[in-house]
């Protein structure tokens, strides 16, 4: 059986984020695809370099490679050469996200943050650091809840207003 | 990985015999100042003044960890170690961070100051390597410049909220930058070997040129806060591996689960 990147692709869909339920391909943390005969080499983009998750990422990649029929080798590595950036998350992220209770930002942390509960955009930013490396905490003043909020990294931010 | 010193892509200062083991040093330097002020940052995890800020050092504290194991990677790909005997089976003389990122927390203040002078050190030293003709090097750098902008924000915000807050406030902050001051000029000794690169063109701003740069934009911040800058010499040392004695007593306790069993697999 000959393997095609598209296959690769799609089995790739099947890996899930440790701390997020969504595809790491639907994340945009997938830069690219090659094979060659039997070998299958995948770079990724991480989001935030000291995330503890990405050795976890990179393990199950590995597994879901050696899974497929016509694979013997899978080379998995980060790359550096390209940031992660807001573009990378598909729509289907986006909504997943959101689903998830986690508020997301259309294009820069900058923008007013979204209530992912009431839809208020009536919030102030608490903490620019949070529960994991790539989410911020905010406070939604009309449904009093704490929100956690997506953080891309490199995006300025206004500095907490207490 | 090796293929980030020899490989065809490997930029040129890395491929070149000449000036590889100057850009050694300089990852190295830079991995051991993350790892150093990482480990100090984790000490404050549990016993931070307010949550937002325990989370917020705590954060920062893995990150740095995070930016020193993928340089240390840099450096094992070229040595052909394991990074874990990089982080934690090496001696105290052979670490090559500033010797102000060894030194205990103190207080709030002192750790504030220190992260913030240390934050705007690194912040220039990254965009010199990035904007810097040094490949996979430079890449990596413009990928952790994105992520310490956020450090260098909290550091900032608590830096001006401490000297706003009062008489008490403001006089912590002043004796913390009189403290740190000679040792903070350290950060800018010249790693070993670093001319070699600035001569062959690798690396611009030259170190001395990104110290400049450093003490303008912190005195200019200081100025407006209305705090005065001590006028001293330059404490170094550490990129020589000439350390004081709070390295030893640090590192005895950050590998002391490593030296129980090197060889284990976490």
């Amino acid at each position: 059986m000959t393997l095609s990147t598209r296959g690769i692709w799609d089995a790739l869909a099947d890996v899930e984020d440790p701390e997020l339920p969504v595809a790491i391909t639907d994340l945009g943390l997938v830069h690219s695809v090659t094979v060659e005969g039997l070998r299958v080499r995948v770079q990724l983009v991480p989001t935030f370099v000291g995330c503890p998750a990405l050795d976890v990422i990179r393990e199950r990649v590995r597994a879901r490679l050696l899974r497929l029929a016509g694979v013997e080798h899978a080379d998995v590595h980060f790359t550096y050469d390209e940031p992660w950036t807001l573009q990378r998350l598909t729509e289907t992220a986006r909504a997943r996200l959101a689903a998830h209770g986690l508020s997301v930002p259309r294009a820069r942390l900058a923008e007013p943050a979204e209530c992912p509960f009431c839809g208020s955009t009536n919030t102030v930013l608490e903490n620019p650091f949070g529960t994991t490396l790539c989410r911020a905490m905010y406070y939604c003043l009309d449904c009093r809840n704490p929100i956690e909020r997506f953080r891309p990294p490199g995006d300025s931010l206004p500095a907490p207003d207490r | 990985m090796t293929g980030t010193w020899t490989g065809p892509d490997a930029p040129p200062a890395a491929r070149d015999a000449h000036t590889r083991p100057a850009l050694r040093a300089l990852v190295l330097a830079a991995a051991d100042d993350e790892l150093i002020l990482g480990h100090r940052h984790s000490e404050w995890t549990g016993f931070g003044p307010d949550i937002e800020s325990d989370v917020a050092l705590s954060s920062i504290a893995q990150e740095e960890m995070g930016h020193a194991r993928v340089l240390y990677e840099q450096v094992a790909a070229l040595d052909g170690v394991d990074i874990d005997r990089l982080a934690f089976g090496r001696s105290p003389q052979a670490f090559r961070n500033a010797v102000l990122l060894e030194r205990p927390n103190g207080d709030w203040a002192f750790t504030i100051v220190r992260a913030w002078l240390y934050d705007q050190a690194d912040a220039v030293r990254l965009a010199a390597i990035a904007a810097s003709p040094l490949g996979t090097f430079a890449a990596l750098a413009r990928t952790l410049q994105r992520e310490e902008k956020y450090h260098l924000l909290f550091s900032d915000a608590w830096l001006m909220r401490l000297t706003r807050s009062g008489p008490d406030g403001r006089a912590r902050i002043q004796a913390a930058v009189e403290a740190a001051w000679p040792e903070a000029l350290g950060i800018f000794e010249a790693t070993p070997d670093v001319s070699v690169l600035v001569e062959a063109a690798m690396l611009a701003p030259a170190p001395e040129e990104q110290a400049a740069r450093w003490d303008a934009d912190v005195r200019a911040r200081l100025a407006e806060l209305g705090l005065d800058v001590p006028v001293a010499n330059a404490r170094t040392g550490g990129r020589a591996g000439r350390h004081t004695p709070d390295l030893a007593a640090l590192l005895d306790e950050m590998t002391s689960v490593w030296r129980t069993d090197p060889s284990a697999r976490w």
